[in-house]
Parts: structure tokens; sequence; C-alpha cells
């Protein structure tokens, strides 16, 4: 499964960004403008795209992820 | 649900300071912006009571409005619950001080703590007692006076509250009557009672100048991880209420959700799917008044005429405890 994808489509639609600003590199506050709030609202959509992988993200662990990059390398973690 | 009658909504009153403080307050006095409090919060105005006015007061002023619209007078009541975290005193309870300024007596009388979830909790209580014919008329009241709880120097709490009341009036429906309420759903989760707590004041850590120095008579919240519980503790009870009466939240014709974050509205209808113009939102006006949002909110929308008589209303909150529940009724 590509998580990159999934996971940059999930960025779009909860950031209202472009899907070209989604690198792995990019940051998620200061590359594609969210704030606390918004990085919850994705945590949270993430555990719901990985619903089958039990992917249950803590406060800290999102705390941790500061680019996209960041959270692919943690969803690959999990499912493999 | 198995009763001997059906409990229905006979009246809704509501009653808001007259002090309002908007977004302005607050960028004069602390780091933060207009924009930055609407766009995470949604709120623009608050309500805060004067100095003097009890919760009491306000509670008096919205039950006036429920009798009123109940076509009824003090004397009809049977009992009286209240849903508040900012009571009068801590004891004895904001029901019997509501009793007196009524002029009543003689009927049981009584708060409950449940958080911003308390009117969700007081509903389904005098719910119960309707039901089973112990009670004809019920008051229920959500009134809180956050604004003396808050840490005027937190950024993060500052900003979120209001003051208000709300009423709403349970009578025993008529057998022929469409209006009535047709479920409720109550939880609590007690393992992450610290997230959101007014720490001392009460037997554990009773006030002293230590408490006090240090804030601890004050809100405190860790807004980031409420957020998260918020959307699925209302997600999960409208889910479960809905699924239990076999209906489609296609049928929901309005939806009222806690006031406490319009990100967290908007999230919530958006997992529920259900369209954002049958969601009564009022956070704009009123900021979180924790467990009168929702019977401000609705007393908002029935004398707006946006709910009218028979229609499927379903009500949601979550709060400090943590707590969550639901009701869903035909008004």
């Amino acid at each position: 499964m590509d998580v990159f994808k999934t996971v940059k489509e999930l960025i779009v639609e909860e950031l209202s960004v472009d899907e070209g600003q989604v690198t792995m590199e990019a940051k998620f506050i200061d590359d594609l403008g969210a704030d606390s709030l918004n990085m919850v609202e994705l945590m949270m959509a993430i555990e719901k795209a990985f619903e089958s992988f039990n992917i249950e993200i803590s406060d800290e662990e999102a705390a941790e992820m500061t680019t996209v990059g960041d959270v692919v390398k943690y969803i690959k973690e999990k499912i493999e | 649900m198995n009763s001997l009658y059906d409990a229905m909504i006979a009246g809704t009153g509501k009653y808001v300071p007259k002090e309002i403080r908007d977004n302005h307050y607050f960028t004069e006095r602390m780091d933060t912006s207009d924009e930055w409090i609407t766009t995470r919060t949604g709120m623009k105005y608050r309500h805060i009571a004067a100095p003097g006015e009890a919760s009491s007061d306000m509670a008096l002023e919205a039950a006036k409005k429920a009798l009123d619209a109940a076509r009824m007078n003090a004397n009809d009541l049977d009992m009286v619950v209240v849903g508040t975290i900012s009571p009068d005193h801590m004891f004895p309870s904001t029901g019997c001080m509501l009793l007196k300024k009524l002029g009543i007596k003689d009927i049981p009388a009584f708060d409950l703590s449940a958080g911003c979830t308390g009117l969700i909790y007081a509903l389904t209580v005098g719910a119960q007692f309707v039901m089973n014919g112990k009670a004809k008329n019920v008051l229920v009241i959500g009134v809180e006076i956050l604004s003396r709880l808050i840490n005027w120097q937190d950024r993060g709490t500052a900003i979120l509250f209001g003051d208000g009341a709300g009423a709403v009036i349970l009578s025993i429906a008529k057998n022929v009557s469409i209006s009535k309420l047709i479920d409720t759903d109550l939880t609590a989760d007690g393992t992450h009672a610290e997230l959101l707590m007014q720490k001392a004041g009460g037997s554990k850590y009773p006030a002293t100048e230590e408490t006090v120095r240090n804030s601890e008579h004050t809100v405190y919240m860790e807004g980031n991880k409420i957020f998260k519980f918020a959307v699925r503790s209302m997600y999960d009870s409208c889910h479960k209420i809905l699924k239990r009466n076999n209906i489609d939240i296609s049928k929901i014709d309005w939806l009222i959700p806690h006031q406490a974050n319009y990100r967290i509205i908007e999230s919530l209808g958006k997992k529920l799917g259900i369209h954002t113009n049958r969601v009564i939102v009022t956070i704009d006006k009123y900021a979180n008044t924790s467990s009168s949002t929702v019977p401000i909110a609705l007393d908002d929308a029935i004398r707006s005429k946006k709910i009218r008589r028979g229609d499927l209303v379903l009500l949601v909150a979550f709060g400090a405890g943590l707590t969550s529940g639901s009701v869903l009724f035909r008004y």
C-alpha cells in the first residue's frame, strides 16, 4: 500500500493545501500552515484511514512529528 | 424506552447577562488576535455576569421564560434539577436557592455535576421521574458563571468561556402528542479526569493561600487532548442513539452539539455526515457557557422558529469527567 499517497490525500483534505506542496520534507506548521488543532484533526483522520492496522497515535508521538516524512515513516513502521 | 408515560419538552427559556466581551477585549490584554481566536474557536462574543449576580439569579430568569413558554407557573413544578459546575455555593445546592427565588417549596431540588454535559445529564434524570409518573413537570436548568473560575492571565482558557443559563421544562406527554422524548444516552470515563478540572476548592484541596497563589481555583484544561475526546465521544453517543432507534442521520432535523469550539462542531458534523445548515451554532454569540450551551442554543433555535413542533432533534455534549451523552426527541 502506498502510505505516502494516502497521507498526502488526507493532508490535502485536512489542511486545504495543493498536492504539490505535500512533499516528504514539508513541515506541517511552517510549510503547510497547520495549527495545533489541524494536527489533532489530521492525526484523527490518519487513525481512521489506517483503522484496519489499529493505529493509535498518542499525543506525545504526534508532537514529535513535524514533517510529512515523519508521519509516513511512523505509519510504515506500524503497519509492517 | 419502557416507561409508564412519555416525557416531552413543554417550554424553554434562556438568560445571558448584559455585559458583552468581544475578542478585542483580549487582544488589548494579552498576546492574541481576533483572527487567532475566530479561526481556532469560532468565538466572537461572550456574556459576563455582573458583580453580585449569582448562578441562581440567572437560572431564575431562564426558568421564568421557560414557564411562560410552557404556559405554567412555578407552582406547577414537581422537581428542579440543575446541571452546573459553578454553583452559588459548594452547598446548599443552586437548586434550593432557585426554589426560594421561584417562591416555591416542598418539592425535590438538587444540583448535578457533569461538566459541560450537565444539561444532558439533568434532562435524562428529570425525564425518569416524568416517565415513571413521579412528576408531571420538571424544571431542568443548565447554568454557569465560569467567568469567576477563569485564570484571566491564561490565554488558552480566558477567551473560551462565557456566562449564561438555559431552562427546559419536561412534562408528561399526552397520548396523542407527537412531541416526546425518544431516547437518552449517558456515559463517563474517569481515567482522563485530570485533563479538565478545577483542582482546588473541594474537600481534597481546600482553599489555602497557596492554592489561591497557584491559580488552582480556576479552570485547568488540556485543550488538544480534549478536542480528540470531544469529537469521538459525541460521535459515539450520536451513533449509538441513532442506531438503537433505527434512525438515519439524514432524518435528524436539527443537531445541537455542545458549543465548546467551532472546530469540534465542524469535525463532528463531518464525521456524522449531517449538513451544516442542520447544525445549530451559537458559539459566535455566547462562547462556551458549559452546561448551558445546549439549552441556550435550543431556546435560540426555538424562538427564532428554526426548530418547530414535530421536528426531530438530537442534543449531544461532552465535558469534564470526562462525561458525554445525547438526548433524542421530537419537539
